[in-house]
């Protein structure tokens, strides 16, 4: 693994008006990484994605994006920015009115200046990618919800970003479609080297596609552990991190205290 | 998971025993393919039916964008009659060529869907307006049923409902009834005085504006804000309950959509679009008046004096009768527009659309149909 900083996340503190979400939270993701952040509901996962995609400004701290500072009052390079990132939102995104093929084209019509061949041919293999090959013509109405996942999959990799986040991308699918998205999470990381953020509270999942995860605490607000899911699976000594690994309720008390 | 060290990327042509090979080199992604892929349009030519072959031996990265040059080549080898094959593609980049599909690459998509026949069109036209008929139909019905529900148990109408409708359909429709009302008895008095002013009738501009406006234009302009303001309403928000799965909560939870959703929004329409064409026929008059009094020189008590001559309780009882019956219709289009929603948020500016539309086509009809009506009674 290389050790170039894809993503820094310094003294980061913010959420909604007054209501302080996050607290202090520092780390960094590194280039070609799978990144996952983990934490029970509620605490703050989507807000700090929507911090680190900038949606929302953060009330304190820095996230540095590639070497750049992200930064809403500076324009240019918040486009700088948003050109470096793809993000899967829960439902998909896709807009509504247009076709999957026309939705995996728009960001390629809107910023390249490929001639439409090309573009049909790079949205072909988008969709060949993410296994919707044949589908291009639905409306993300006529798709399940898994293929509307894949679809949005394909228009957040549109412009072969260097960062995809992902949100909660395995919520409200069956256990086969949300392993056939880890798998395609693994493979499109592998052959492209793209650097993922994957919110989620799918310990299967976790398991499957982290390479290092960070635990959030609602309670702190803060970041309680950091590391190798396994590890921290086995050897956290914080009694939050071992309930949430072994889907113990938040009440009850810990089987491996003594260890 | 390997670094990725970015080279520039470029190809070399070298012809042997009858065969192109290109060696394409470099990394070959998002910013090199597109320049490559003009260059080798314009720049590779290779001999009519010799094969090409594609050495990727030296391409350390590919991404999907990469792989337009490989299909660029193919495609030139394609329209040359050549065989065409990839050696060297190994790790990372014959895994990318698989992801995409590149085998069966401008088989499988196509963007345009073919058309079909004129006669199938047409046919389909045909059952669909057909279904739709039906459908208005049955919500009709529906309708019906769950007012009837709600006469016979009058403690499920959902009172809270019934009083935002009607405020939000009557109250506040109000000021734009209002207005625009009076403007229309301004206008049209203005209009007819001076044609009636050169036969010395100058009073009856009292008569035309109060007969026009109870009987006619009162309940229909009305009627036409009422459908573009509650009617578009009724339908988006509908719609939106739709789209979102309320309406399948609803229906789980053992409510009747309809009698939950639609009998509020019908029985405030009802009870307020009739009390709006009052107010209206009273703003056009008093739009009148005044052109009544300031332009053709009328006392006020004379102008009302003719007013209150001219019409008959038939008249205003007519034009609200009238207004009863559109009201529902807007109503029962707002709502059926907004129950047949399916897709996305472009569907609902569709149904509101769509409600506005066919509301007023269908009051119109309906007034025709009160016009012959009124002849033979």
């Amino acid at each position: 693994m290389t050790t170039r900083v894809m993503i820094k996340v310094q003294d980061l503190a913010g959420g909604y008006r007054d209501n302080l979400i996050l607290d202090g939270i520092s780390f960094e993701v590194y280039e070609s990484e799978i990144f996952v952040v983990i934490g029970t509901s509620g605490c703050g996962k989507s807000t700090l994605m929507k911090h680190m995609i900038g949606l929302i400004e953060p009330d304190e701290g820095r996230i540095i994006i590639d070497g750049d500072d992200i930064r809403r009052s500076d324009e240019s390079q918040f486009k700088r920015f948003l050109r470096k990132i793809g993000v899967l939102f829960q439902a998909g995104g896709l807009l509504g009115s247009m076709t999957v093929a026309e939705n995996i084209a728009l960001p390629l019509t809107e910023f390249t200046t490929l001639p439409p061949r090309l573009i049909d041919s790079i949205v072909e293999m988008k969709l060949n990618l993410v296994n919707l090959g044949g589908f291009g013509n639905r409306l993300p109405a006529e798709l399940s919800g898994g293929m509307k996942k894949r679809a949005g999959l394909a228009r957040a990799m549109a412009l072969n970003p260097k960062i995809l986040f992902f949100d909660e991308p395995s919520a409200g699918l069956d256990p086969t479609t949300s392993a056939d998205l880890d798998n395609l999470i693994l493979h499109l990381n592998r052959t492209l080297g793209t650097t993922m953020v994957i919110i989620t509270h799918e310990l299967q999942s976790i398991f499957t596609v982290a390479h290092r995860v960070v635990m959030l605490d609602s309670e702190t607000k803060r970041i309680i552990a950091e590391g190798d899911p396994r590890d921290l699976r086995d050897h956290s000594r914080n009694a939050t991190v071992r309930k949430f690994f072994n889907r113990l309720p938040a009440g009850a008390g810990l089987p491996e205290e003594s260890k | 998971m390997k670094s990725t060290e970015k080279t520039t990327a470029g190809y070399a042509i070298e012809v042997q025993g009858g065969e192109t090979t290109v060696h394409l080199y470099g990394t070959m992604d998002y910013s090199s393919a597109p320049g490559l892929v003009r260059q080798i349009g314009s720049e590779f030519h290779p001999p009519s039916g010799a094969p090409v072959v594609v050495d990727m031996q030296r391409v350390p990265y590919m991404d999907d964008f990469g792989v337009l040059v490989v299909l660029e080549l193919k495609k030139i080898a394609a329209e040359r009659h050549a065989d065409f094959r990839i050696v060297g593609a190994g790790g990372r980049v014959e895994e990318t060529l698989f992801l995409v599909g590149f085998d069966s690459l401008g088989k499988s998509y196509e963007i345009n869907e073919k058309r079909q026949g004129i006669m199938v069109r047409l046919g389909q036209a045909t059952i669909d307006i057909f279904s739709e008929f039906k459908y208005m139909i049955f919500f009709l019905g529906s309708i019906c049923i769950a007012l009837f529900h709600v006469f016979i148990h009058p403690r499920s109408l959902r009172t809270g409902d019934l009083f935002l409708y009607m405020q939000r359909a009557g109250v506040e429709a109000l000021p734009i009834v209002g207005l625009i009302s009076f403007l229309l008895g301004l206008i049209m008095a203005f209009m007819s005085s001076a044609q009636l002013q050169q036969f010395g009738a100058g009073v009856y501009v009292a008569s035309l504006v109060s007969l026009a406006m109870t009987r006619e234009l009162g309940p229909i302009m009305t009627a036409i804000i009422v459908a573009g303001r509650s009617g578009a309403a009724f339908a988006a928000e509908i719609g939106s309950m739709k789209i979102s799965e309320e309406i399948d909560a609803l229906t789980t939870m053992g409510f009747d959509p309809v009698r939950f959703l639609a009998v509020p929004k019908v029985l405030a329409a009802v009870l307020m679009v009739p009390l709006l064409t009052l107010f209206s026929d009273l703003f056009a008059m008093a739009g009148g008046l005044i052109v009544g009094i300031f332009m053709l020189d009328l006392s006020g008590r004379a102008y009302v004096a003719q007013t209150i001559y001219t019409l008959t309780l038939f008249d205003v009882f007519w034009g609200v009768g009238k207004s009863f019956v559109f009201a529902f219709l807007i109503a029962w289009i707002g709502c059926l527009k907004g129950f047949q929603v399916r897709g996305g948020a472009t569907a609902v500016g569709e149904a509101a659309t769509s409600a506005v539309v066919s509301g007023i086509f269908m009051i119109i009809v309906a007034d025709s149909l009160f016009a012959v009506i009124l002849r033979y009674w």
